[in-house]
C-alpha cells in the first residue's frame, strides 16, 4: 500500500516495484516481466531492425564491396571512398547542401520568430494570420514544387511576366546555375517558416507577461526588451528549431525530382538526391552506399550535438 | 502589454500573410479558370471546372486517391498498434536491456527510413514486394517517434488507476487497453494527424518502390502526370495539384487548432 501513496516516485512507477510480491517470488516475477516486455516489443523491434539497424550496417558493408556483372561481390576496401573523393559531383552536392542549409535555416528561423511575435499579439485577425503562415506546412512538397515551377518558368511564368511589366527580358530562373539555388531556397523558406513559427509561439506563451510589463515600466523600448529579454529566453527554442532545420535540410529533395533534376550542370543537386540518382538512375548501388555513409556520418554528427550537448541546456533552463 | 501593436507592424503582418497565401491562391485561380487566363488576372475571367474534369480523365486519379488512402490507413493502423505495444513495454516494465533497446529505437529519430533508400530498396526487393502498397508502408510501420510520444504519455498515467484495474482482475493487456489507451487519446490524435499528413505528402520513397498505377500514391501520380514530356496544359496540371493537396487542406481548415497543436506536440519531443 505504501507504493500507492507515492505513485509519482520514480522507480516506484513500474509494475515490478509497485506490486506487493512476497520476497521469494520476486525472481520469477522479474523474469515474467521481462518476457512480457520483450513480447510487447517484438513486432516493432523486428521492423526497426529490418528497416533501420540492419540497413545502416549493410550500407557500411556495401560501401566496401563492388558487385560484378555476374552478381558476385568483390571486396575493394576503401576504393569507393577514393573514387568519391575524386568525384566532383559529390563535392558539388556537399557544397550545395551547405549553401542550401545556410540559405534556408537562418532566414526561415528569423521569419518564424517575427511571425510568432505577431500572431502572439492581440492583433485583429490573428487567427487568420496564423492560418496564412502555417498553411504551406501541410502541403505536399511535390505540389508546392509544381506551383513554384510555374512561377519560375521562363517568359510564360509569373516572375517573368512581372519582369515584363518593367520591360525586362525573360530569364530562365531554374535553368541558370546563378539563380537556381536562390529560387529553391526562397521556396523552401516559404514552406518551412510557418512550421518553425509554432514552436516560437508555444515558447512565447510560456513566457511570463510580467517580464514585458516590468520592462515597459522601466521604460525599455520594445526593441531593447526583445533583444535583451525575449530573444535570450527563446534561445532554447532557437537551438531546437535550428537542429531540426539542419536535419530537414538533408532530407528535403522531393522538389528536385520535378523542378531541376539537380541541374543545370548539378548546380542544384543535394546529397540525398545524388544518392537517389546514383542508385536508381545509374544503377550503381555500391557507390550509392558509399555516399549514404557520408550522409549517415553527417546525421550522426547532428545527433551527437543534439543529444550530447543541446538537450542538457534546453531542458534545464 | 501584448496589445500595443504599431500600425506599421499590423500592416507588415497582413502583407506577409497575403504574400504567404499568394502561391496557393494562384494555384486555385489557375485551376479554376480556362488556360488563357493562367497568367492574366481579370475579374471577368470565366470560372470553370473543366481543368479538373480533364485531369481526372487523363490520368487514373481515382486509383491514386484509393492507393493513398490505403497507404495512409495501413501506415497509421500499423504504427498505432506497434507503438502502443512497444511504448507500454518501455513505460511500465522493468527489464534488463530496456535502456539500450530504447536508445536503439531513438536512433530512428535521427536516421530515418527516408535516407536509407538504397538498402531498404534491396530489402523490399528480397521480400518480393516491389511495386506494392505494403512496400511503401513497411519501413515506416515501426515509428520511433510514436513509441517515444506514447511512452511519455503512458509514464504520466496515475498508478492508482493501474492498481484499480489489476484488483478487478485485468492482465497486462487488459490494463493497457482499459487504462492507458483511453487516457492517451490526445497523444493518439496528435500522432495520427502528423502521421497522416506525412504519409499523404511523402514522395521520394514511394517514387522509388512503385512503378504502376495500381501501387502509386497521389504524390507520385501527380509527378508522373505533370512531367514536361507529357505536354499537358499548365492549368490541368494545377488542377491535379489542387486535387492532390485538397483533402489535407480541407482537413486543416476544419481542424486548424488540432493540426497546429499536433504538429507542435510532435515537434517538441
Amino acid at each position: 500500500m505504501a507504493a500507492l501513496r507515492h505513485p509519482t516516485t520514480p522507480g516506484m512507477s513500474d509494475l515490478a516495484a509497485s506490486s506487493p510480491i512476497p520476497e521469494r517470488r520476486a525472481g520469477s516475477q522479474a523474469w515474467w516481466n521481462a518476457v512480457n516486455a520483450w513480447l510487447l516489443l517484438l513486432p516493432a523491434a523486428v521492423l526497426l531492425i529490418t528497416f533501420t539497424h540492419y540497413p545502416i550496417l549493410a550500407t557500411i558493408r556495401h560501401s566496401l564491396f563492388i558487385t560484378r556483372r555476374n552478381g558476385t561481390e568483390v571486396f575493394v576496401g576503401l576504393d569507393s571512398y577514393q573514387a568519391m573523393a575524386a568525384d566532383p559531383i559529390f563535392w558539388k552536392a556537399l557544397v550545395n547542401n551547405f549553401w542550401f542549409a545556410l540559405g534556408t535555416i537562418p532566414a526561415s528561423i528569423a521569419l518564424a520568430l517575427v511571425m510568432a511575435i505577431w500572431v502572439n499579439r492581440n492583433m485583429r485577425g490573428r487567427s487568420f494570420l496564423r492560418l496564412a503562415y502555417f498553411t504551406p506546412t501541410v502541403l505536399p512538397m511535390i505540389a508546392v514544387a509544381n506551383i513554384w515551377l510555374f512561377f519560375y518558368t521562363p517568359d510564360y511564368g509569373l516572375l517573368d511576366q512581372l519582369r515584363g511589366l518593367f520591360g525586362l527580358a525573360g530569364w530562365n530562373w531554374l535553368g541558370e546555375p546563378s539563380t537556381v539555388m536562390g529560387c529553391l531556397i526562397v521556396m523552401v523558406i516559404w514552406k518551412e517558416a510557418g512550421f518553425f513559427m509554432i514552436f516560437y509561439l508555444a515558447a512565447l506563451q510560456q513566457l511570463s507577461p510580467d517580464l514585458d510589463e516590468a520592462a515597459s515600466i522601466e521604460g525599455a523600448s520594445r526593441w531593447y526588451t526583445f533583444r535583451r529579454i525575449t530573444f535570450p529566453l527563446l534561445m532554447p527554442t532557437t537551438l531546437f528549431v535550428a537542429i531540426n532545420a539542419v536535419i530537414n535540410s538533408f532530407k528535403l529533395v522531393d522538389h528536385l525530382v520535378i523542378m531541376t533534376k539537380g541541374g543545370p550542370n548539378n548546380a542544384s543537386t543535394l546529397l540525398l538526391y545524388y544518392i537517389y540518382e546514383v542508385a536508381f538512375t545509374f544503377q550503381d548501388s555500391s557507390y550509392a552506399a558509399t555516399l549514404t555513409v557520408v550522409l549517415l556520418v553527417l546525421l550522426s554528427a547532428v545527433a551527437l550535438v543534439k543529444f550530447g550537448y543541446l538537450d542538457r541546456r534546453i531542458h534545464y533552463q | 502589454m501584448r496589445g500595443r501593436t504599431h500600425p506599421v507592424e499590423a500592416v507588415a503582418a497582413w502583407l506577409l500573410a497575403l504574400i504567404w497565401l499568394a502561391p496557393l491562391a494562384y494555384a486555385f485561380w489557375s485551376a479554376l479558370h480556362p488556360a488563357a487566363y493562367a497568367t492574366s488576372f481579370s475579374l471577368s475571367a470565366p470560372w470553370t471546372l473543366e481543368n479538373f474534369a480533364r485531369a481526372w480523365k487523363q490520368a487514373p486519379f481515382a486509383r491514386y486517391y484509393l492507393n493513398t488512402i490505403m497507404l495512409v490507413t495501413l501506415v497509421l493502423v500499423g504504427q498505432l498498434i506497434l507503438s502502443t505495444l512497444a511504448a507500454y513495454a518501455f513505460a511500465r516494465f522493468k527489464f534488463r536491456g530496456s535502456g539500450i533497446a530504447f536508445a536503439l529505437v531513438l536512433l530512428q529519430l535521427m536516421i530515418m527510413p527516408d535516407v536509407l533508400i538504397v538498402e531498404n530498396y534491396r530489402a523490399i526487393a528480397k521480400l518480393g514486394l516491389l511495386d506494392t502498397i505494403p512496400a511503401i508502408a513497411l519501413p515506416y510501420l515501426a515509428s520511433a517517434f510514436g513509441i517515444f510520444l506514447l511512452r511519455q504519455t503512458f509514464k504520466s498515467v496515475p498508478q492508482e488507476l493501474v492498481e484499480a484495474a489489476r484488483v478487478e482482475g485485468a492482465g497486462p493487456l487488459g490494463i493497457l487497453w482499459r487504462v492507458y489507451v483511453p487516457l492517451a487519446r490526445p497523444t493518439y490524435v496528435a500522432f495520427g494527424l502528423v502521421s497522416v499528413s506525412y504519409h499523404w505528402n511523402n514522395f521520394l520513397w514511394p517514387l522509388i518502390v512503385t512503378n504502376s498505377v495500381e501501387a502509386r500514391p497521389l504524390t507520385v501520380g501527380l509527378a508522373v502526370f505533370g512531367a514536361p514530356e507529357t505536354g499537358v496544359d499548365w492549368s490541368v496540371i494545377t488542377a491535379a495539384t489542387v486535387m492532390t493537396m485538397a483533402p489535407l487542406l480541407v482537413a486543416f481548415l476544419l481542424f486548424q487548432r488540432q493540426f497546429v497543436q499536433s504538429f507542435m506536440r510532435a515537434g517538441i519531443r
